[in-house]
Formats: C-alpha cells, sequence, structure tokens
C-alpha cells in the first residue's frame, strides 16, 4: 500500500526535530526507518519532501545524507557535528 | 610577481613528466592576462590563492580543505561536491570551491567545440581548472562558489544538452569502453547500453537512497579498457559462446613474419621473429591451444576467453559471432575490508537493445532491491555480498548456482542445502533408520 503523503511527512519532521539535538544530518536508511517503510516507497516520500523544500542533500562526495532545511551547518565536515 | 610564495610546489615542476602546477601557473596568468575579456564571475585570482593553500598543505602536512557540505543544485542529490578552504582570510579565492562533475559522453566522445564551450562556460563562471576525467569518468570541474552552481547547471541543461554526474551514496555516471565505435573486438555495444542505463536510472544517479555509492562499468571484450572486473559494483564485460573465429591463411602468415603481431604495438624494439609457440601457445592460460602442420587449433570448451591470442593475433583470430556480456558483481576499492575483484554472477547474458534490455535490468533491479534493504550504511555491495554470503546473491537474484560460481572447488564451500530441499528435511526417525543401519 502506498504510504499517504502527509501523514509521512509528519512522522519524518517529527522524528528528525526529536533527534535534533544530538545530529542535524541522517542516513537515508534512518528516515526509511522512521516510515518504517521499504526503501523505495520511502523513496518517494523523501523526494517530494526534498522538492517541497522540506529536507536538503548533504553530501560528503562519497556519502548522501539528509536533513531539515537550514538545521546545522551548511558546511560542517563529514560527522563534525555527530 | 607570484601572489604566494610555493616553492614546494615550484620544485615538483622539476620532475621529467608534465606538471598540474605548470598547468595551474599557466591558468593563473591567462585569468590575470584575460585577453578576452571574460567576465570572471568568481575571483580572478582564485588559482594563486589555491596554489597558496595547497603549499601551506604541504608545509604542515595537512589539509586545509573542509569535506563535503552543499550539493549544490535544486532537486539533485549529487554532482556537486562542497568543498570549503579552513583558511578563508589567508585565501579568500578559495574560500568555496565547489567541485563540479559533469556526465561524460558515453565512451568519451566530444567534438572539440563541444569541449570549448565547457571550457567557455567553466572559465567564466568556475576556477577554469578541469579534470578530464575524474576515476569514475566524469568530466571533472574544479572549484566555484555557491552561487555559480544554478547558473552553471542551468547553462548546461538548456544551452549544452549536457547533465551532471553522480556523487554520494547515488549511482554513479556509467561508463564505457570507446566499443563498437572503434574496436572490433566489442561483443556489443557498450556506447548504447551505457547511454540507455543512465537515461532510464536517472533517479537512482541524482537522487540518493542507496547506501553508499554504486557503479556500472562497461567493458565490450575481456581486455577490460575501463577496468571494470576491478572497479565496477556491477561489471558487464562482453565475450562470446561460441567458437573463436579462426583465418587459417592469416595464422600462417604471422607466422611467417608477413604481420606484426599485436597489431605492430611493441614494434619499438627488436624481439626478433615472432615465435607462435612462445608467444601464444604457451602463454595461453588453460593451455587449450595447439599449432601442429600449419594449423592451429582451439579447444574452445577450455577457453576461459581471456583475449591473449587474439591480441597477438587480430588478423587471423576473432571473438566468436554468438555474442553478449558476462556479470560480474562486486568490485571495489580498499576503503573497507580490502580490495576486492568482481565475482561471477552470470558467465553469458544476451544484450538486446530490441527489449529495452529487460534481461539486464531485471538482474540489477533484484540487486538494488537487496541492497538498499539490507545494505549498513556505507556498506558496498562487495562487502554485503561478503557479509550475508555469494548464496545469498544467487537467492535474490534467482540465478542457479553453476560450477563458475567456484573458485576453489573442495576449499570453504559457500552453497549449502536448505530444508526444503533436501527429501525428508533435517528431521528422521532415528529407529526406522537403525533398521536398516548399524551402529
Ligand atoms: S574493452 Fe575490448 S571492446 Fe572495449 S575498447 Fe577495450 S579492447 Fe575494445
Ligand atoms: S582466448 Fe585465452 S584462453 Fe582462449 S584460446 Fe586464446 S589464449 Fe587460450
Amino acid at each position: 500500500m502506498a504510504l499517504d503523503y502527509e501523514e509521512s511527512k509528519q512522522k519524518i519532521i517529527g522524528g528528525l526535530q526529536k533527534k535534533s539535538k544530538s545530529k542535524s544530518k541522517f542516513y537515508f536508511s534512518d528516515l526509511a526507518k522512521i516510515l518504517d517503510a521499504k526503501p523505495r516507497e520511502a523513496k518517494k516520500i523523501v523526494t517530494q519532501m526534498i522538492n517541497e523544500g522540506i529536507l536538503e542533500f548533504w553530501s560528503s562526495g562519497s556519502t548522501s545524507m539528509y536533513g531539515l532545511k537550514g538545521a546545522g551547518k551548511q558546511s560542517a565536515a563529514e560527522h563534525e557535528n555527530e | 610577481m607570484a601572489k604566494h610564495e610555493t616553492p614546494l610546489l615550484d620544485q615538483l615542476e622539476s620532475g621529467p613528466w608534465p606538471s598540474f602546477v605548470s598547468d595551474m601557473k599557466l591558468e593563473a596568468e591567462s585569468r590575470a592576462k584575460n585577453v578576452n575579456n571574460v567576465e570572471f564571475q568568481i575571483p580572478q585570482d582564485v588559482i594563486e590563492d589555491l596554489m597558496g593553500v595547497l603549499e601551506l598543505s604541504y608545509k604542515d602536512a595537512e589539509t586545509h580543505w573542509k569535506h563535503g557540505g552543499i550539493v549544490g543544485v535544486f532537486g539533485y542529490g549529487g554532482g556537486v561536491i562542497g568543498r570549503y578552504c579552513d583558511q578563508p582570510e589567508k585565501f579568500p579565492g578559495v574560500a568555496h570551491f565547489h567541485t563540479m562533475r559533469v556526465n561524460q559522453p558515453s565512451g568519451h566522445f566530444y567534438s572539440t567545440d563541444f569541449l570549448r564551450q565547457l571550457c567557455d562556460l567553466w572559465e567564466f563562471r568556475g576556477s577554469g581548472l578541469t579534470n578530464m576525467h575524474g576515476a569514475t569518468g566524469d568530466i571533472i570541474f574544479l572549484g566555484t562558489t555557491t552561487p555559480q552552481l544554478e547558473e552553471i547547471f542551468y547553462e548546461m541543461t538548456h544551452k549544452l544538452n549536457q547533465d551532471l554526474g553522480g556523487s554520494g551514496s547515488n549511482l554513479r555516471t556509467p561508463s564505457d569502453c570507446i566499443g563498437a565505435a572503434r574496436c572490433e573486438y566489442a561483443c556489443y555495444d557498450t556506447q548504447d547500453l551505457c547511454t540507455y542505463l543512465t537515461q532510464e536510472y536517472q533517479d537512482e544517479l541524482h537522487r540518493p537512497a542507496f547506501p553508499y555509492k554504486f557503479k556500472f562499468k562497461f567493458d565490450g571484450c575481456p581486455n577490460c579498457c575501463v577496468a571494470s572486473i576491478a572497479r565496477a559494483d556491477m561489471s558487464f564485460i562482453g565475450t562470446w559462446k561460441d567458437d573463436i573465429r579462426v583465418d587459417q591463411d592469416a595464422v600462417k602468415g604471422y607466422v611467417n613474419g608477413e604481420f606484426p603481431p599485436n597489431g605492430g604495438s611493441h614494434s619499438g624494439r627488436d624481439w626478433g621473429p615472432f615465435d607462435i609457440q612462445k608467444e601464444v601457445i604457451d602463454l595461453c592460460p588453460t593451455q587449450c591451444m595447439k599449432y601442429e602442420n600449419s594449423k592451429l587449433e582451439i579447444n574452445n570448451k577450455e577457453c576461459t576467453r581471456c583475449m591473449h591470442c587474439i591480441n597477438v593475433m587480430p588478423r587471423a583470430l576473432r571473438p566468436g559471432k554468438q555474442t553478449g556480456c558476462s556479470i560480474l558483481v562486486g568490485a571495489k576499492a580498499p576503503i573497507l575490508d580490502g580490495a576486492q575483484m568482481g565475482s561471477l554472477l552470470l558467465p553469458f547474458v544476451e544484450v538486446n537493445k530490441e527489449n529495452d534490455y529487460q534481461e539486464v535490468k531485471d538482474v540489477i533491479e533484484s540487486i538494488w532491491d537487496w541492497w538498499m534493504e539490507e545494505g549498513k550504511n556505507r556498506e558496498r555491495l562487495g562487502e554485503l555480498m561478503k557479509r550475508q554470503g555469494f548464496q545469498k546473491l544467487l537467492e535474490v537474484t534467482g540465478v542457479d548456482p553453476i560450477p563458475q560460481h567456484v573458485s576453489e572447488p573442495r576449499h570453504n564451500p559457500y552453497i549449502f542445502w536448505k530444508e526444503e530441499e533436501v527429501q525428508g528435511g533435517w528431521e528422521r526417525d532415528i529407529n526406522e533408520f537403525r533398521k536398516h543401519h548399524q551402529r
């Protein structure tokens, strides 16, 4: 069954805010876990959240991560904020 | 006079090879003169600052780059690698110095006109420094500032019909050998398959949802010019099923010295007359050839398609006519767990354009489904294969075990019977058994 977008969005925002004290960047698998969904299903939700500007990508060049837009330091080095 | 003193860099220029330091100086000078009156969008002296920070890194024996950050253009999770200098006051020109990856055309075919347009764009909006090509195959643009990223992307996609490549936990830019375009050894059309899969998997290329990077590489034959077997999570290596085609007259021609062996590529020195026994027959890794009574015989069943004989006598020998590719999986460089070569998964797959390469896509997608679910963060496919076993890979891809999957017989076997495959399962009535078998 396809996930409901609005509901999933709130879950992700809530999930990331809860952890925002300790870190601001998350692996894709963390997001899939919050949604308790298969990666391909989770990807659809995450992509839409990127397109709406709620989430943003962060990358070290070799690894990619996700964060709530504006959270953490944009130029932070890998693992610097964890 | 140069903006920063760079004695350590200058010393590097004294070696016998072309020097990247000399290249940087050339570009710095060209930007300073600016004969074409380019309205540079990032500092004109960016290269001077780049050399300055590099000199400082050599002196301090540590890097002054911060690794990572923004990934650039809207909607894309790859293609731009954020780089920031940790000494921005000293080197303001490189405070931001982001890398952009440009998806190279398949087989690296482009016109000089196209190259010029790329370079003009990069001179105008970036440092002018490029790397042709990065290890993944992309055209690399080295160094620009954040506001330029969208501008460059717009120009590339709207005027040059060109896309960014992959980086991060994405499908990386697929790359292929020059293949059928210029090479008679090609067993399938590498350009077509590479381009097709690049288009087909745009979502995987630009929106990262993998545990880590994933690379496809396409070699038209086992000569492996893009080294797919050592570098790609999935390597597609051209091969053939039937017999090597032999032109006996041409074989004699080689033996009689009418044609230079190896297409003349070792002709810089006198190696003496061609000796087919020593240079071909004895070097066949499976010892499946012989040359007797002026006739070359090949026991094709034993041939491992190593290409050696064909490379030495291309006029006489050619790959067979029933061609396709082998698919190998799990190669990677040594970051975690040591380097790994690809393991053979499918010895022969038809590479069929007519049905949009369905057979190939089925294998790819079953592997992705497995790895996306089971792979740990930053775990390459090759590491997952090691952790969960090759048998698991066979299971998820629906491939039956075959002898070619076994690298060393009777040693550390990885194919186990499962209970449902064994008649009667693991449980048995011991009393019934004892009726027929004494202790
Ligand atoms: S890999 Fe084979 S087909 Fe491709 S360019 Fe090299 S020799 Fe030719
Ligand atoms: S391709 Fe290699 S293995 Fe096959 S016959 Fe030639 S030298 Fe022997």
